[in-house]
C-alpha cells in the first residue's frame, strides 16, 4: 500500500471519480491552481477547464449552482476555500439543497459534494480557523464526513461523490501534510461506520478530525499510567455510527468526546446526549467533552492554544471521568 | 490620463502624503521579510504597489469620516494615521497590538483613527461600511464612509446588495474598488463578467469612475469629488482604482499564475516613483526633503519592529471576558 499525504489522497479520490464518471466536475475559487492548500493541483491539466472550473469569489452561487447542476444529473464537487466561508452559502445549502429531496420527492436528488478545509492551529485568526461541523448537524438533509486519515480521506470522498445526497466533506488543514497508507483503486469507505483507531478497556474517547491524532497521543501518554483508552473515530457525523460508540461505552463505562469545534451545541453535546439517553446505566463516570472554548479563535499563538483543545485536555478529561467513578 | 493641473501644490501636504506612501511600502517590505524568516506565524496580505489608493483616499477625508477595509488592509490603516508599531505588534500576536493579538493581520481596527477595521471575509466589509454610513446619516453627523474592497469582492452578493441599498437610501458612502487584476491566483477576465468594475455602478444608479490607482493625485481628486457628493446628500459613488499588487497574494505565493513581464510593466508605473518624480518635476518638493523623509521612515519601521518584538504576549486567562461587551 503506498504512503500518501492526506491532501494527495483527496486528489486521488477526485481524479479516480472524475475518470470513472463523466458527470463529476469540480468548481471553486482558484481550484485549477490548487486553491489555498494545493489539493486540486494538476487536475485541470488532466481534465480540462470544462470539468475543473474556476469560479469568482461567490460562495453562495458556488454551492447554489452546484445544487442546480446536481438536480439535472451532474455530480458536482465544489470547494469552499475555508470552512468559515460556508456561512455565506448556508441558505443555498440548508434551505435548498438539504430539503429538495424531502419537498419534491424522488424526482429531486442532489448528489453534491462540498469539500472544505477546517481547523485552527495555524494562527489564521477568527475568520479562517473555525470548525463548523455542528452547524451542519443541527438541520437535517446534509451528510457530513470528517476524515482523519489519508485512507479515510480517499475512501470517504469516493463514497461521498457516489452518494445521491448533499455531503459536506470536511478536510482538516493540519492533516493535509500527514502521511498514511492508502489502498489503491476501488477503496470505498462506507458512511456511518466508525473506525476503532485504538483499542482499550478503561475509557472511550470519541474523537473527530484532527482530534483523533491528539487522542492517540493522549492514549500513549495514558498507557504509561496504566490507563488504556479506546479511540473511536466516527468518520461521518451524519450518519453517525451510534452502535459502535455504544458498544465501546458498554465496554469501558467512561466516555470523553473530543472535537475542535466550539463546545456549546457542538458535536460532543449531541453524542453525549445520545449516550446518556441510550447507555446511561452503563456509565461509571460523567461524560466529559473536550472542545474549543466558547471564544472566537484568536491569532496569537498562546491565545489560540488556550482556545483550541489538544492532547493534554483529553488526558485531563479521561482522568476526571475515571477519578469521579472511584 | 494625466490631469493637466496638479491639485497638490502645498509642499506640507505633498510631504505628508509621500511620507505616508513610503511608510506603507517599508512596513510591508519589512513584514514580508519577517514572514520569510519565520518571525511571524499565520499569514498576511501585502499592499506593495497599491499605496496610492489608500493614501489618496485618506487625504480626501476629514475628521469624523471613516474607512473600512478588507484583508489587504495595512495600508488603509497606516494612511488613516494608525501607529505602525501597534499594527506590527498585532502581527506578532502581542498584547500591544490594536486587537491585543486576537485579530492578527486581517482583523485590526482603531475607531479613533476613523478606521473601522480590516476583515478576512472577502466582501464582508461592504455591507458593514454601508451600515456605518446609515448611522452617520441617521445621526446627522455629516461624515462619510470610504469602503475599500478588491476586484474579487465585487463578485460577492454582498457587494451588489450594498450598492443597491446605499444608492436607494442615498447614504454618505464612497465605494472604492482596488482592482489589482487578480483575486488570489485568478485573473479578472476569468472571474468577472465586465472588464471594468466601475461599469456596475450604472446598475445601481450611481456614478462610476475609473482612475489610475497608481497616480496619487488622480485618486485624491476623484475621491474628493465623490466624498463631497456623499457629504452633500447626493448618495454613493463607485470608484475603480486600477492598480497592481507587486508581491504575491499572501506570504509564500510564488506568482506562477502571472508573468515577470507583466510585473515589470507595472513596476515601471510604481505609485511612489511616479509621485516622487512629479513632485520634483513640479518643484513642489526638493530631493533633500524626500531623502529626509525616507530616512525618517526607515527609522520608524525599525522602531516598529523592535517594539513588536519586545512587547509581551497577551495573557490567555480571562479571554472569555473579551467576547461580550
Ligand atoms: C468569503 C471569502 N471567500 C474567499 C476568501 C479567500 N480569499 C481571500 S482573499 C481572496 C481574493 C480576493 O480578491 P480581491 O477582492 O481582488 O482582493 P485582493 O486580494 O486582490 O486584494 C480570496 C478568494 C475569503 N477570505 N473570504
Ligand atoms: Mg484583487
Amino acid at each position: 500500500m503506498p504512503e500518501l499525504f492526506y491532501s494527495h489522497a483527496v486528489r486521488d479520490a477526485l481524479r479516480e471519480e472524475m475518470a470513472r464518471d463523466p458527470r463529476v466536475f469540480l468548481m471553486g475559487e482558484d481550484i485549477s491552481y490548487g486553491s489555498a492548500f494545493g489539493v486540486t493541483k494538476g487536475l485541470v491539466e488532466e481534465f480540462g477547464t470544462e470539468r475543473v472550473r474556476n469560479t469568482p469569489v461567490s460562495e453562495e452561487v458556488i454551492v447554489g449552482a452546484g445544487i442546480g447542476a446536481a438536480l439535472l444529473g451532474c455530480r458536482p464537487v465544489v470547494e469552499i476555500m475555508f470552512m468559515d466561508f460556508i456561512l455565506l452559502a448556508l441558505d443555498q445549502l440548508l434551505n435548498h439543497g438539504a430539503k429538495y429531496h424531502f419537498m419534491y420527492g424522488d424526482q429531486a436528488r442532489v448528489p453534491l459534494v462540498v469539500r472544505t478545509p477546517a481547523g485552527a492551529r495555524r494562527g489564521y485568526g477568527p475568520t479562517h480557523s473555525q470548525s463548523l461541523d455542528s452547524i451542519l448537524l443541527t438541520l437535517p438533509g446534509v451528510k457530513v464526513a470528517v476524515p482523519a486519515t489519508p485512507a479515510d480521506a480517499k475512501g470517504l470522498l469516493k463514497t461521498a461523490i457516489r452518494d445521491d445526497n448533499p455531503v459536506v466533506f470536511i478536510e482538516n488543514k493540519t492533516l493535509y501534510g500527514r502521511r498514511g497508507d492508502v489502498p489503491e483503486g476501488e477503496h470505498l469507505v462506507p458512511f456511518g461506520r466508525a473506525r476503532i483507531a485504538r483499542e482499550g478497556s478503561n475509557a472511550t474517547v470519541v474523537a473527530t478530525g484532527q482530534m483523533v491524532e491528539d487522542a492517540l497521543a493522549a492514549a500513549q501518554a495514558l498507557a504509561g499510567d496504566g490507563i488504556e483508552i479506546e479511540v473511536v473515530d466516527p468518520r461521518t457525523l451524519r450518519p453517525l455510527d451510534m452502535p459502535a460508540i455504544l458498544e465501546s461505552v458498554q465496554k469501558t463505562a467512561h466516555l470523553v468526546i473530543a472535537e475542535e469545534g466550539h463546545r456549546t451545541g457542538g458535536v460532543g453535546a449531541e453524542i453525549a446526549a445520545r449516550v446518556s439517553e441510550e447507555a446511561f446505566y452503563y456509565l461509571d463516570g460523567p461524560i466529559r467533552r473536550v472542545a474549543a472554548r466558547d471564544i472566537p479563535i484568536p491569532c496569537s499563538e498562546p491565545l489560540e492554544r488556550y482556545v483550541i483543545p489538544g492532547a493534554a485536555d483529553i488526558i485531563k478529561a479521561v482522568k476526571e471521568t475515571l477519578n469521579a467513578s472511584t | 490620463m494625466m490631469p493637466t493641473t496638479p491639485t497638490i501644490r502645498d509642499p506640507a501636504l505633498a510631504a505628508k502624503l509621500y511620507r505616508s506612501m513610503v511608510l506603507i511600502r517599508e512596513f510591508e517590505q519589512a513584514l514580508d521579510q519577517l514572514f520569510a524568516s519565520g518571525a511571524i506565524r499565520g499569514t498576511a496580505h501585502f499592499c506593495v504597489g497599491q499605496e496610492a489608493t489608500a493614501v489618496g483616499v485618506s487625504a480626501a477625508l476629514q475628521a469624523g469620516d471613516y474607512v473600512i477595509s478588507y484583508h489587504r488592509g495595512h495600508g488603509h490603516f497606516i494612511a488613516q494615521g494608525g501607529d505602525p508599531a501597534r499594527i506590527m505588534a498585532e502581527l506578532f500576536g502581542k498584547a500591544t497590538g490594536y486587537s491585543g493579538g486576537r485579530g492578527g493581520s486581517q482583523h485590526v481596527s482603531s475607531f479613533e483613527h476613523g478606521f473601522l477595521g480590516s476583515n478576512g471575509i472577502t466582501g464582508g466589509g461592504i455591507p458593514v461600511g454601508t451600515g456605518a454610513a446609515l448611522a452617520l446619516k441617521l445621526q446627522r453627523r455629516n461624515g462619510v464612509v470610504a469602503v475599500f474592497f478588491g476586484d474579487g469582492a465585487a463578485n460577492q452578493g454582498a457587494f451588489h446588495e450594498s450598492l443597491n441599498l446605499g444608492s436607494l437610501w442615498k447614504l454618505p458612502v464612497v465605494y472604492l474598488c482596488e482592482n489589482n487584476l487578480y483575486s488570489m491566483f485568478t485573473h479578472l477576465r476569468e472571474s468577472t463578467s465586465v472588464g471594468h468594475i466601475a461599469d456596475r455602478a450604472a446598475a445601481y444608479g450611481m456614478p462610476g469612475q475609473i482612475v489610475d490607482g497608481n497616480d496619487l493625485v488622480e485618486v485624491f481628486n476623484a475621491a474628493r469629488q465623490a466624498v463631497q457628493r456623499a457629504r452633500d446628500g447626493q448618495g454613493p459613488s463607485l470608484i475603480e482604482c486600477k492598480t497592481y499588487r507587486m508581491l504575491g497574494h499572501s506570504k509564500s505565493d510564488k506568482r506562477a499564475y502571472r508573468t515577470r513581464e507583466e510585473e515589470a510593466s507595472w513596476q515601471a508605473h510604481d505609485p511612489i516613483t511616479l509621485f516622487r518624480k512629479r513632485m520634483l518635476d513640479e518643484r513642489i518638493l526638493t530631493p533633500e526633503s524626500l531623502t529626509a523623509i525616507e530616512g525618517e521612515v526607515d527609522r520608524q519601521v525599525e522602531q516598529a519592529v523592535r517594539f513588536a518584538r519586545e512587547s509581551p504576549f497577551p495573557p490567555a486567562r480571562g479571554l472569555e471576558e473579551s467576547v461580550y461587551a
